[in-house]
């Protein structure tokens, strides 16, 4: 077999395909300020929707009196819900089987919720009619513990639900549960603990956190009241799906119905739901006949957009006194806010928890997770989480840590011992997972020699026994398995619509071509790595194959860009449309080239005889015949459309270690080195993904180190504004170590797994393994996040090791 | 209230416009303007979206009244490019992938644009500290400190041909 | 995040400025950086009917010496001060501080004497203003008055500045030579207001502290001059005692509000630390 030549490099080259470090397609509008954000959308006659909230989180409302801002210059409407009633939207239906409000209903359930809203001909006038509605509320108590919202004297919450013991995921034995799930073999785990010579338990809290993208939620309603068609532009990291429910729920058929993704600034599980600020735009269009826009501030979409953790978990495991697992089992009591709002596949309340079992070979495992409602926001599945998967991870590795600090056992090494070893994939997991590729001991190997781990050991060790230290130093190891690309239609639904994905592509006579997705990008680079998928498979430079997605009246079903499921789902759609076009291709070219079809070979761009490349086709020569000389019985055109159902998630994996330095003074934590291996299968474009894993190492680290949502006694949000929830700037944010592993998935067409969400999912627990770490010395097993200065200083206060 | 009338240059342009007073500068320039590369993340004036040159500094637009900016000159990222041919910030910003939602990026461009004039030969704490007024959700800055090195030394390159 | 509407006024002269603030009384609010007053009014916590912009008024910039004082215009932006090489050369304190100050965009509009005048106990100059010993130049419709630092500050968003006076310049004494300086603040991030801050100029005679002026920033309804914290210093060489005593007795004047940058404890046990670093990196530099 020839090495290949100077000419075939070079065609390889122009392709700029599958591997290649393609710069972007999109940066050229984003770096003119020509992006086209939802707030940058102008329709004639627009108006502007601001909301009216609630200042309280638990209250009957007494009284709504528009008057006043109905004298307020440049507003033209206010609606609540009485406005809504005879439309019957007041109320709607959630994504997780439940209802929500749309505006509120005779009583508000949590601080900021929807209560009105002001339309306006400018937003000044809009807020200054928000200003003018005059709300009177009767407070009632409010419940913020899930804990003692199970109390049988808590107050109820949902009155709307009472008398209902039945919910959409079962049985509800309490006016403020919303269900109970769980996973796994019970009777077996319960066994393996009761015989295990080592167990260990834990309480662990998730905390509530937001994933604010820069960019707030918003969107441009437009009914025509002509043509009787509703096009709504919106930040929406699923347009199709939305474009569903909208349909039912306004009645207007769904060919009539038009969902605009434009470009979205951020979205991270944010963007995903349906807030009471679309339907009220969209109700008002309608009602009005004028485009109505609505954008909502800062504060609001900290305070009343989907939240993401709020965990409980109490975590255990069994094992042999040389520190191999024998068992899982962890029960979470997890806190839903005010309506169950989660963005899960239905079939999944706790998403897909039950991963939690890590990259370890356990044999037995059970978990239950029970939701309540609290006044708080609705949401819980955001903020790249990859449905629940962050809790999953956090609750796994802290707990592998624990096992390895009551053993005295080394934390990498415990790993290393428990790890699902190479040769086992696939792997069933006790879960029902059935992991599809990884080599979890190379990467550990790989990531260990290159931070010299012995060597940061026996740092720490002399560290920490110098009395004078004003530092500790603490090292976090986490060994991640993620699951992603949700997902086989058999399990995973959203509101009954499978969660395949799709892609059609076009080539055009001469040689270029246009491919749309069901998939919509916030950021991830679409435009650019979809189209070297393509370039590859087809032998079209990736430069002339335009990439669109998110208008639901072009773009084929798709379930939308959340839980790292592009690559997975629409990759895969990609590489199989691009398969079904390439098989009409060879006909064509044998066509030409008057062959049989097995007399071709493909080579990069091209067909060619077998043994005789001078008689060859490019793909762009066979775009041009086939719009004018195809072999009989075939017909004109050269495009494809694929819709892809995968038979399995994927199962990326990584392996990140950090190196923290702990101010005994302040409680101050500065990240001295974080390390990440990532192995998300076939790579389609390294500076994409190296981008992705800064994002979001970055998130983890504003999780880990400083975000949080308090709330007072009663109910109110503090800490709402940047002020306080924790972005970190240039100045905070650690330098990142990148690295990688490839392993394929088998069952994906390129082998490719996706990876966005994993530095999310990885880096958090590492943070805390880091902090816990420069105390283990002293005993402790447990840090509750953030480790803000503040946190971090009670506990070196608690172990008489601050200075 | 009463407007006023409010006269300034924008990007070069002479701009003259009645606005009320309360009227902020981004909403001037997105809304009147239709300048809408100048964003919006927050009402706190913490995120620097809305980031754009005033008289030769960087100022948050979303906390600056548009009638403040009588007799200024105002740049914004639809000004930075010359004739087509994209400022070294731009390129260095597409070159070092130093943007991935585009969201913060006009903010990021102008205050990286100003910050190479104070600061023309910035070590990687003073590119980090300098531009400490502008958020990112998507890249970690990483690559941003990457393209605003890129985009001072194509500055300095280009003076030193220019010499 | 919009303003309610309001009236705006651009004087060019202080007395211009004075007038307006005269009948317009408290319906009208000064506008220095409007990095304070701005996102108060877009959040709507503040609703004047007027605005008097203070930005078009040339005599209260610039910065220049007075003998052996320097004298700053009331609204002199931070990034001004940081790039002034008379208070580089004379009162580094105030050249230096101002980077900790919000960020680069906010520092081309924030002023010294908004900060000042403010009377928010999270910013920074008020402690640096005691600490250097200024006097603050007032001008009211009464005619000029001046007002030391010490005397300035009197509770919570409460001055000596009357509702229809201005600030209009701040007046520091140079610094001797030998005098040592620092500001440490401690932050949750870039931008944020102090957890808690310590501001410490003094002087070493023969390795004993000579001079010593020490001030705190966010731990307290003003900033606080720690005169107990001085006198622990004063005549003292600087040592791990003498250092733990000028913190003990800064801590037990400490009065801060918890908050999400921490509890009471936890600002007080930092404002001691802050004082410590403040106080060493003060003594390094008394070359």
């Amino acid at each position: 077999m020839n090495a290949p030549d100077k000419d075939a490099l070079d065609r390889m080259a122009a392709l700029q395909g599958l591997g290649d470090a393609r710069l972007r397609k999109e940066d050229a509008r984003f770096i003119q300020g020509k992006g086209n954000y939802v707030d940058d959308i102008k329709l004639p006659g627009m108006l502007h929707m601001d909301i009216v909230r609630s200042p309280v989180a638990h209250a009957r409302i007494k009284k709504i009196d528009k008057s006043e801002a109905l004298k307020v210059p440049g507003v033209v409407a206010v609606l609540t819900a009485d406005d809504l009633k005879p439309l019957k939207l007041h109320w709607m239906p959630t994504l997780a089987g439940d209802v929500a409000a749309v505006l509120a209903d005779e009583k508000v359930h949590f601080q900021m919720q929807e209560v009105a809203v002001v339309i306006a001909e400018d937003r000044y006038a809009a807020a200054d009619g928000v200003e003018a509605v005059q709300v009177e509320y009767e407070e009632l108590p409010v419940v913020l513990d899930p804990f003692e919202a199970l109390k049988p004297d808590a107050p109820v919450l949902r009155e709307d639900l009472a008398g209902k013991t039945t919910g959409a995921h079962g049985p509800r034995d309490h006016h403020n549960h919303i269900f109970t799930w769980d996973a796994g073999d019970k009777a077996a785990t319960d066994a393996a603990f009761a015989s295990a010579p080592v167990t260990v338990k834990e309480n662990i809290f998730y905390p509530r956190v937001h994933p604010c993208p820069l960019e707030t939620c918003g969107a441009v309603a437009s009914f025509d009241p002509v043509r009787g068609e509703l096009t709504t532009y919106m930040t929406s990291q699923a347009p199709h799906v939305v474009r569903t429910v909208v349909s039912l729920l306004s009645g207007i058929p769904e060919s009539k119905v038009r969902i605009v993704s434009p470009d979205i600034g951020g979205g991270f599980g944010n963007k995903v739901g349906v807030y009471p600020g679309y339907v009220c735009a969209i109700v008002s269009s309608i009602v009005l006949g004028r485009p109505v826009k609505w954008i909502e501030d800062r504060i609001e979409n900290i305070s009343s957009t989907a939240f993401a953790r709020d965990y409980h978990m109490e975590g255990e495991l069994a094992a042999t006194p040389d520190g191999r697992i024998l068992a899982l089992r962890t029960h979470v009591v997890a806190d839903h806010g005010a309506f169950d709002a989660c963005a899960d596949p239905t079939k999944f309340p706790a998403g897909l928890f039950h991963i939690c079992s890590g990259s370890y070979d356990i044999p037995a495992a059970y978990a239950q997770v029970k939701g309540v409602y609290t006044n708080k926001a609705p949401g819980g599945v955001a903020y790249r989480c990859s449905f629940r998967v962050t809790e999953a991870v956090y609750l796994i590795e802290r707990m592998v840590d624990v096992l390895a600090q009551k053993l005295g056992m080394d934390k990498a090494e415990i790993r290393a011992k428990n790890f699902v070893k190479k040769e086992q994939f696939p792997y069933r997991s006790a879960f029902g997972f059935e992991y599809d590729s990884g080599d979890y001991h190379t990467a550990l190997t790989k990531v260990l020699d290159a931070v010299d781990y012995k060597a940061l050991r026996a740092e720490q060790a002399a560290r920490r026994a110098d009395p004078n230290a004003t530092h500790l130093m603490g090292i976090g190891l986490v060994t991640f398995t993620e699951v992603v690309g949700a997902g086989p239609s058999k399990m995973c639904d959203i509101l009954g619509v499978g969660m395949f994905d799709s892609c059609e592509i076009r080539i055009h006579p001469t040689g270029s071509a246009i491919a749309r997705m069901g998939t919509i990008t916030q950021g991830q680079g679409h435009q650019t790595t979809y189209a070297q998928i393509i370039a590859t498979e087809l032998g079209i430079p990736s430069e002339v194959i335009q990439v669109e997605e998110g208008d639901t009246s072009t773009a084929p079903y798709g379930l939308g860009t959340y839980g790292s499921r592009s690559t997975p789902v629409a990759g895969a759609a990609i590489a199989l449309a691009a398969r079904k076009i390439h098989a009409k291709a060879r006909k064509i070219a044998a066509h030409l080239l008057e062959v049989g079809e097995a007399d071709l070979d493909w080579e990069i761009d091209r067909f060619h005889v077998k043994g005789d490349p001078a008689r060859h086709k490019t793909m762009k020569d066979i775009a041009w015949a086939a719009y004018n000389n195809v072999p009989a019985g075939l017909e004109m055109g050269l495009e494809a459309v694929h819709y892809y159902d995968p038979p399995n998630f994927t199962y990326p994996f990584g392996i990140y270690l950090a190196v923290v330095d702990i101010d005994r003074a302040t409680g101050e934590t500065k990240v001295r080195r974080f390390y990440a291996l990532d192995d998300c299968g076939t790579r389609i474009n390294p500076m994409i993904i190296e981008g992705q894993i800064h994002g979001g190492l970055t998130e983890g680290f504003a999780v880990a180190m400083g975000q949080q949502m308090p709330f007072d006694a009663q109910g109110n949000l503090l800490g709402n504004t940047l002020m306080d929830y924790f972005l970190p700037t240039f100045v905070e944010t650690p330098h990142w170590e990148t690295d990688h592993t490839v392993t394929p998935s088998p069952h994906h067409p390129i082998g490719a797994k996706g990876v966005a969400e994993s530095p999310h999912v990885g880096s958090i627990p590492t943070f805390t393994s880091a902090v816990v770490d420069a105390f283990a010395h002293v005993g402790v097993t447990q840090m509750t996040m953030p480790h803000s200065a503040f946190n971090v200083w009670k506990t070196l206060k608690a172990t008489g090791l601050a200075l | 209230m009463a407007k006023k009338f409010v006269a300034m240059k924008v990007n070069g342009k002479a701009v003259e416009e009645a606005v009320e007073p309360r009227t902020l500068l981004i909403h001037f320039l997105r809304e009147k303007l239709n300048l809408t590369g100048a964003h919006i993340g927050c009402e706190t004036s913490h995120c620097g979206a809305c980031t754009v040159d005033i008289d030769g500094a960087s100022v948050k637009s979303c906390t600056h009244l548009a009638v403040q900016c009588e007799g200024s000159q105002v740049l914004t990222v639809e000004g930075l490019a010359n004739a087509g041919v994209l400022h070294a910030v731009q390129e260095g910003f597409y070159k070092e992938h130093g943007l991935q939602c585009g969201f913060c990026t006009p903010g990021m461009l102008m205050r990286a644009y100003r910050f190479l004039q104070e600061n023309p030969n910035p070590t990687e704490a003073e590119i980090r500290a300098g531009m400490a007024g502008n958020l990112c959700r998507c890249t970690g800055y990483q690559n941003i400190v990457k393209a605003v090195q890129y985009a001072a030394a194509k500055l300095q390159q280009d003076q030193k041909v220019a010499a | 995040m919009i303003p309610p509407s309001f009236d705006y006024h651009a004087p060019k002269t202080v007395g211009e400025a004075l007038g307006l603030l005269g009948s317009l009384g408290s319906d009208a609010k000064l506008l220095a950086g409007g990095h304070s007053l701005l996102p108060m009014m877009k959040l709507r916590f503040a609703q004047p009917a007027h605005l008097i912009d203070l930005n078009r008024i040339p005599e209260l910039r610039g910065i220049c010496e007075d003998g052996n004082d320097v004298v700053i215009g009331a609204m002199t932006s931070e990034n001004e001060l940081i790039a002034s090489p008379v208070l580089r050369a004379k009162v580094p304190l105030l050249a230096e501080a101002p980077k900790l100050i919000a960020d680069p965009q906010v520092r081309n509009r924030g002023t010294i004497g908004g900060d000042i005048a403010h009377g928010d106990p999270g910013n920074d100059h008020p402690a640096l203003s005691l600490a250097l010993d200024a006097t603050l130049h007032i001008e009211g419709r009464g005619g000029r008055r001046s007002v030391k630092a010490d005397d300035f500050y009197l509770g919570l968003y409460t001055t000596a500045l009357a509702e229809d006076e201005i600030l209009t310049a701040i007046r520091v004494p140079a610094f001797a030579h030998g005098t040592g300086w620092a500001y440490e603040k401690l932050k949750r991030k870039t931008g944020d207001w102090a957890t808690a801050g310590a501001a410490v100029v003094l002087r070493l005679n023969g390795g004993l502290v000579s001079h010593v002026r020490i001030a705190l920033t966010n731990v307290a309804p003003t900033a606080l001059r720690a005169h107990d914290a001085e006198k622990a210093l004063l005549g003292q060489a600087i040592t791990p005692a003498t250092l733990q005593a000028a913190a003990d007795a800064a801590m037990a004047i400490c009065d801060p509000a918890a908050d999400l940058r921490g509890n009471e404890d936890y600002k007080t046990a930092m404002a001691g630390q802050m004082l410590k670093r403040a106080i060493q990196a003060a003594a390094a530099r008394c070359a």
